[in-house]
């Protein structure tokens, strides 16, 4: 029995090891190789780069010759941001006013608002465009924060409402005996306990809203459009080099704020639960 | 596991104090200005839409089922959505092959390392769509990554064509849904008991034999959730699939975009997108019930 379990167990150790390895590596090395690629010296995307320069992040901060550019970041910036902060508002509310319902209806109420994650974006975007153009509207930041709100809503609840089902009852209850009224008990109990939780979601839905694709597509037009939209629009005609520069700052920026996260709020773990 | 949690919420409401129902009152309330963003910005859309198919017309002057016919009429159609939804399991089926053993290691690491782990395969996630795809260009490209290896090793003479073709898609979505997989399976295997394990070790199972027969009935639910999650992203990825994908290979996300911002024919891109909506949401539910049912067979 002993020399077939290790005969087994080395073949188990090939297997497994050897698939985890593929899977480790192809999740690393693309994000590796575009920022080696980023620094390359010449004109087109080759691998591997020839020489080492900074020249396209030249470029790509250069504020006459990336206009473009810079112009749809600001819009994605203030897009994420306006959507953000009006999502972790009517989020958080509606988190306190359902995590710990038990009835069906708030159930239903719950999976209604995560819906948005299981929807194709594709057709959610479709629908707005329909229904914002046969309301009348133009394309506009505001109509972009709308679309980003809905899309990024179920990560915001999610964190937070598991940050409040983890809250003991029992601190709830103890402040009311105190006499502390309603708004009081939120102010100094339950908001800080839960803070960390609506941190963690408000950081996924920026993340989630600067990344969108689909509802950007449908909602902006060419005086709206985000930096996604463009970096396409890039990859789509002329393979231009300044879209690995772009990659490299984003991915130093998400690798950055991702630490940031870590340390404060335990994102990692907040994830996986 | 859903037979038990009516019961229990049963015994916890009626633990708690009379004045629970007026508190009910008002915190449900607190849920009323998402309500109704939610039913303006998100329900009446996607009702306007489902409206909107049923116009024979771009211009949207007459009604009729003319749009469903013309959609469902052609077969090239039928090819699209099938190979949409290929798409989705060739996905599943790569990021489970490689995932699920990458869960497996993980389960075996230190808390220090498993810290690290999660760090590298939360990271893609947060990294935009558009970028992952991007790298997948830079590795996959004629002058990419696995043509430069392959030729420098005489392994090949002439560059391979990867890009546009069906299989770099996959090799491409496999690592930018990866996060979506992991998540759930790590999420559900941690929270088995290692004793399980060990007492299957004990007992003189192969490690092989305790895989099969402890650790992948168990993790089922977290496998199921993976499987949903890459599915619903692979099926729907518009950039990736454009991108890597080119013009040949056609999607129904491309189709939706097609019609609705290239034709404007509206009611047809309502039709493609309900298309894929049904189609993708009816395995989703198809793969659900046999989570469920083996979710129940496992605590039963």
């Amino acid at each position: 029995m002993a020399r077939r379990r290790s005969v087994g167990d080395l073949s188990y150790g090939l297997v497994i090891g050897g698939l985890a390895t593929i899977a480790v590596t192809i999740i690393v090395a693309p994000v590796v190789i575009v920022l080696m690629t980023s620094f390359t010296e010449g004109q087109a995307l080759k691998f591997p780069p020839k020489g080492f320069s900074l020249m396209w992040y030249e470029q790509l901060f250069d504020p006459t010759k990336s206009r473009q550019i810079h112009r749809t970041a600001e819009n994605s910036l203030i897009i994420a941001c306006y959507s953000t902060l009006l999502g972790v508002v009517l989020g958080t509310l509606a988190s306190l006013g359902l995590a710990r319902n038990r009835t069906r209806a708030a159930r239903a109420a719950d999976n209604f608002f995560m819906s948005p994650l299981v929807l194709p974006g594709i057709t959610y975007g479709l629908a707005a465009l329909v229904y914002f153009s046969l309301l009348g509207f133009r394309p506009s930041i505001e109509l972009m924060v709308a679309g980003h709100l809905i899309v990024t809503m179920p990560f915001i609840l999610r964190t937070t409402t598991a940050s409040l089902s983890q809250l003991d009852p029992a601190l709830l209850d103890s402040s009311k005996s105190l006499g502390a009224s309603w708004f009081y008990t939120l102010r100094r109990v339950t908001l800080p306990l839960i803070a960390p939780g609506i941190a963690a979601g408000a950081f996924l839905a920026f993340m989630a809203s600067i990344d969108n694709v689909p509802v950007s597509l449908f909602l902006s037009n060419a005086r709206t459009d985000t930096l996604p939209i463009r970096m396409w629009g890039m990859m789509e005609s002329t393979l231009d080099v300044r879209v690995a520069a772009v990659s490299g700052v984003l991915i130093t920026a998400a690798f950055l704020l991702m630490l940031i996260m870590e340390w404060t709020v335990g994102l990692t773990r907040r994830m996986r639960d | 596991m859903t037979v038990g949690a009516p019961s229990a919420d049963r015994h916890f409401a009626g633990l708690r104090p009379a004045t629970f129902g007026t508190t009910v009152l008002r915190e449900w309330q607190l849920a009323l200005p998402l309500g109704l963003a939610f039913a303006a910005l998100f329900l009446t859309p996607l009702l306007l839409l489902v409206g909107v198919s049923f116009f024979n017309d771009e211009k949207m002057t007459q009604p009729g089922l003319l749009s469903w016919l013309t959609f469902f009429g052609d077969p090239f159609n039928y090819k699209v959505i099938g190979d949409t939804l290929m798409l989705g399991v060739k996905t599943v089926c790569t990021t489970v092959l490689i995932g699920y053993p990458l869960a497996l290691v993980y389960l075996d690491l230190s808390p220090r390392l498993q810290k690290i782990l999660l760090f590298i395969i939360v990271m893609p996630l947060l990294l935009s769509v558009v970028v992952r795809t991007f790298a997948w260009i830079v590795v996959l490209g004629r002058e990419g990554v696995v043509n430069s290896v392959l030729m420098g090793l005489g392994i090949i003479s002439e560059p391979l064509k990867l890009l546009q073709t069906e299989l770099g898609l996959v090799i491409s979505l496999t690592q930018i849904e990866m996060p979506l997989m992991l998540l759930p399976l790590i999420s559900v295997m941690s929270r088995q008991d290692p004793n399980l394990r060990d007492a299957s070790a004990a007992l003189g199972a192969s490690r092989w034999r305790t895989l099969f027969t402890v650790i992948l009935p168990l993790s089922t639910p977290g496998l199921v959730a993976g499987c949903l999650l890459v599915f619903a992203s692979s099926t729907t990825a518009f950039i990736s699939q454009t991108v890597i994908g080119g013009v040949r290979l056609i999607y129904l996300p491309l189709v939706i975009w097609q019609q609705s911002l290239v034709v404007y024919h509206w009611p047809l891109a309502a039709v493609a997108s309900l298309a894929l909506v049904i189609s993708v949401l009816s395995v989703i539910a198809a793969l659900s019930w046999v989570g469920r049912r083996s979710g129940g067979y496992i605590n039963g």
